[in-house]
């Protein structure tokens, strides 16, 4: 028999943790696979972040490193700047990287700091068991905006992308799904841009992914897809906010 | 033996590099020396002030409060300082910008007008080095040989028009005989 | 070698430079901005990193990655920055990875003042962030010990995998002394465990988290195994006339040269003084201090703090000697006269005038 799927040489034998129907799973094979096609395996370095991909260091088949909550692109300018010649990634959430970490994320893309950010948003705390996150959306329930996000004392969610288009230093940030198989292609093709960026000394560059939380959402995996399509989908437009190589073609 | 100096004066008027100059003449004569300055939010016009001590064993506390020999560039300084020098203390006033005499009972004072002697010799900003020259003469703090020497090490000799003016800065304030009128 | 007059601040960035730090992460604060405009100035030129972080919170973490990829990293700060970069200490001593921190304490607590303190005594010394751990503490008293410890600091981080924190105050980064820098070759282990990218190797993680509580307990007691080393084989302090003394004065940094002039002032009255500086604050000099214990009558802790190390003190001698404290804080600085007037009270007390 021939096998038509492989696991990518970037996923260790470990088995994911995550929730069934949750897509970091989808995620994890999409930056694996492009590092394997990048053939950067042995010279990654990853960071994992604090919230449900903390155990991303047992998933991912390169050097890796857990760090602090929020802090992950500090580590990262650490890692990249003592040793250039490494391809280093984070891989965050949105609690970690859009709140905790907003300093850290807004300045290393000022910086224009050469790494690749992988940002799942799913607009909610996911590990902690289902709290608002700054990219959840108004009126959304969580256990801690138990009546609905109201944006009168929660204030608004933050959309990522748009705000770090705005900076010099911000190389690639583009929004992008993986809902349906056509999405994924694309995230996968935004992945594999984000990181030849960093190959090419390009500087800082995101990759903002929609990702499903069936269990703090309480919703099936499959309606958790429709939740995703029919209320982040229209908040959080998919699409290429930054790209500095376009721009220099142009 | 010990000796305790205080060089005070306003902020920009080269307190510091003064005190870092006299430390240099004591190194090079292989004493132990300490320099500290005072530091805080005032970078130019404020209070500036450097204490120096120059002895025979290693230094203790590097924070001159009773100072054998007090050097005084503006008035404010001596007002704060001259009531704490020790007794037989040297003091030397800028009489130029200090329009008073010195009253600490027991102190030997010497009026050096060195904002005028730097004015007409063309050195306006270097009050300072006349000071220092007048100060390592007349308290013998060192020769003048280890006083040329500490110019090579704290003012870098490719830059010759500041080393010269430096040097002359010091020779005048070394050589100065007449009393100032006030 | 020729001797030159150098800054505290200056010193502690050349002597890092000379170590083989090449990489610097930081953030501006007074009074230890020397060090980061030093390595701004040199790092540059001799292909090394500066980089001037967002935050305190950033810059320990940029030194948690350089660390973690292998290389000697610095970073440096006063109080308040100290407070903020607990965190990162917390994980980095975690991940048992190498690094040294530099503190040049300012007075505390709050934004306090710019002014020498050493009220950060607890902070250093118990470790400062949350969960089980210490950081090597070294408190340099002259400029030449600045040299000499940053340059041990780094060599002890590499050897044990700990952070190492250079203890300054304001006194000591401000003011200028002889030293020499000379030549130095470091002491670089290897670092199989570096993220490097796993190129002919199986993959390297550094981390913190560990799930299973037997696992977590494992590694701390596998930690503390080592700071029971560095307290067996790591131990600095220096005495100055204790030989014979009645009274035994406990200072490190600027008040302890400052009570070597309190010490020759009180010899001079015929009082029996002397002066224990401990240059490790963790490891604490215990045992030493304990030998004092038996001859000595009184102890006295002088501190520009409200009163910290006292404890160590008094732990290291057992309480078998009645410990005294002269201390200063907010940022005014102990006199040689107000110190000797503590110990003519203390010898008054003792029966001894």
């Amino acid at each position: 028999m021939k096998p038509i799927l492989n696991r990518p040489a970037g996923l260790t034998e470990a088995a994911f943790h995550y929730c069934p129907g949750c897509t970091h799973g989808i995620i994890h094979r999409i930056t694996a696979e492009v590092m394997e096609e990048l053939e950067i395996l042995d010279r990654a370095v990853g960071v994992a972040p604090v919230g449900c991909a903390v155990l991303a260091y047992n998933y991912f088949n390169c050097d890796m490193l857990q760090a602090a909550h929020g802090r992950a692109p500090a580590v990262a300018t650490g890692i990249k700047r003592a040793r250039g010649e490494a391809v280093v990634f984070t891989y965050q959430g949105d609690g970690d990287l859009a709140a905790i970490g907003t300093a850290e994320t807004v300045h290393a893309a000022a910086r224009g700091e050469n790494i690749t950010v992988i940002f799942v948003n799913n607009a909610i705390y996911g590990m902690t068991g289902g709290q608002m996150a700054p990219t959840s959306l108004p009126g959304q329930v969580t256990q801690t905006t138990p009546y609905g996000r109201d944006t009168a004392a929660a204030g608004y969610p933050i959309r990522v992308c748009e705000m770090l288009a705005t900076l010099e230093g911000t190389a690639y940030a583009a929004r992008v799904s993986v809902d349906t198989p056509k999405n994924a292609a694309a995230a996968k093709a935004a992945v594999k841009r984000a990181f030849q960026n960093q190959l090419d000394g390009a500087g800082f560059s995101i990759v903002e992914i929609l990702s499903t939380c069936p269990t703090n959402w309480g919703l099936s995996p499959v309606d958790a897809l429709a939740w995703l399509r029919d209320n982040l989908l229209p908040y959080y437009p998919l699409g290429v906010y930054r790209d500095c190589k376009k721009e220099a073609a142009v | 033996m010990t000796r305790n100096m205080l060089i005070a004066g306003f902020g920009g008027q080269g307190i510091l590099f003064a005190g870092k100059f006299i430390a240099y003449t004591a190194l090079l004569r292989g004493k132990e020396v300490s320099w500290l300055p005072s530091y805080g939010p005032e970078m130019r016009g404020g209070t500036a002030n450097c204490s120096v001590i120059i002895s025979d064993e290693p230094v203790g506390s590097p924070i001159v409060l009773c100072p054998d020999i007090l050097t005084a560039l503006n008035l404010p300084s001596l007002d704060k300082y001259e009531e704490a020098c020790a007794p037989g203390a040297e003091i030397f006033i800028n009489s130029t910008l200090i329009n008073r005499k010195g009253v600490r009972a027991g102190a030997r004072f010497h009026y050096i007008p060195a904002t005028k002697l730097a004015d007409d010799a063309g050195i306006p900003k270097l009050a300072n080095m006349v000071m220092v020259g007048a100060m390592i003469k007349r308290a013998e703090v060192c020769a003048w040989e280890d006083a040329s020497g500490a110019m090579k090490k704290t003012v870098p000799e490719r830059k010759k028009e500041l080393f010269d003016a430096n040097l002359r800065a010091l020779e005048i304030g070394y050589n100065f005989d007449g009393s100032a009128v006030l | 070698m020729e001797k030159l007059m150098l800054k505290g601040n200056e010193a502690i960035a050349e002597a890092a430079i000379t170590a083989g730090c090449l990489h610097f992460f930081g953030y501006p604060i007074t009074p230890q901005t020397e060090v980061a405009a030093y390595m701004a100035r040199k790092l540059p030129k001799i292909g090394g990193v500066y980089l001037q972080a967002e935050s305190e919170v950033a810059a320990i973490n940029m030194v948690i990655g350089a660390a973690a990829a292998g290389v000697r990293v610095m970073t440096s700060s006063s109080s308040p920055g100290i407070s903020l970069k607990s965190e990162g200490l917390s994980y980095l001593s975690g991940c048992d990875l190498p690094a040294v921190i530099v503190n040049i304490q300012r007075g505390g607590p709050g934004l306090g003042g710019i002014q020498p303190s050493q009220s950060d005594y607890f902070q250093a010394t118990r470790g400062s962030g949350h969960g089980d751990y210490h950081l090597i503490v070294l408190a340099p008293g002259t400029v030449q010990e600045i040299v000499d410890l940053t340059r041990r600091a780094f060599d002890l981080a590499d050897k044990y995998r700990v952070g190492v924190m250079l203890l300054g105050d304001g006194v000591l980064g401000q003011m200028m002394e002889p030293a020499v820098i000379g030549e130095y070759t470091p002491a670089v282990p290897a670092k199989p465990w570096a993220l490097t990218g796993a190129s002919g190797r199986p993959k390297n993680i550094v981390n913190s988290l560990y799930l299973d509580p037997e696992e977590l307990e494992r590694t701390n007691f596998e930690r503390f195994r080592k700071y029971e080393q560095i307290r067996r084989d790591e131990v600095l302090f220096e005495e100055y006339q204790t030989e014979d003394a009645d009274l035994v004065l406990v200072g490190y940094g600027a008040p302890g040269r400052i009570c070597r002039n309190a010490v020759a002032a009180a010899r001079a009255e015929g009082l029996r003084a002397g002066l224990f500086r401990p240059v490790t604050l963790y490891p604490f000099p215990s045992e030493a201090l304990k030998k004092l214990a038996e001859r000595a009558k009184r102890f006295i802790s002088v501190e520009m703090s409200m009163g910290q190390m006292v404890d160590d003190v008094r732990l290291a001698i057992e309480c078998r000697r009645p410990v005294d404290t002269c201390l200063r804080t907010g940022g005014v600085i102990h006199t040689p006269a107000e110190i000797l007037e503590k110990i003519r009270a203390c010898a008054k007390e003792e029966g001894l005038i």
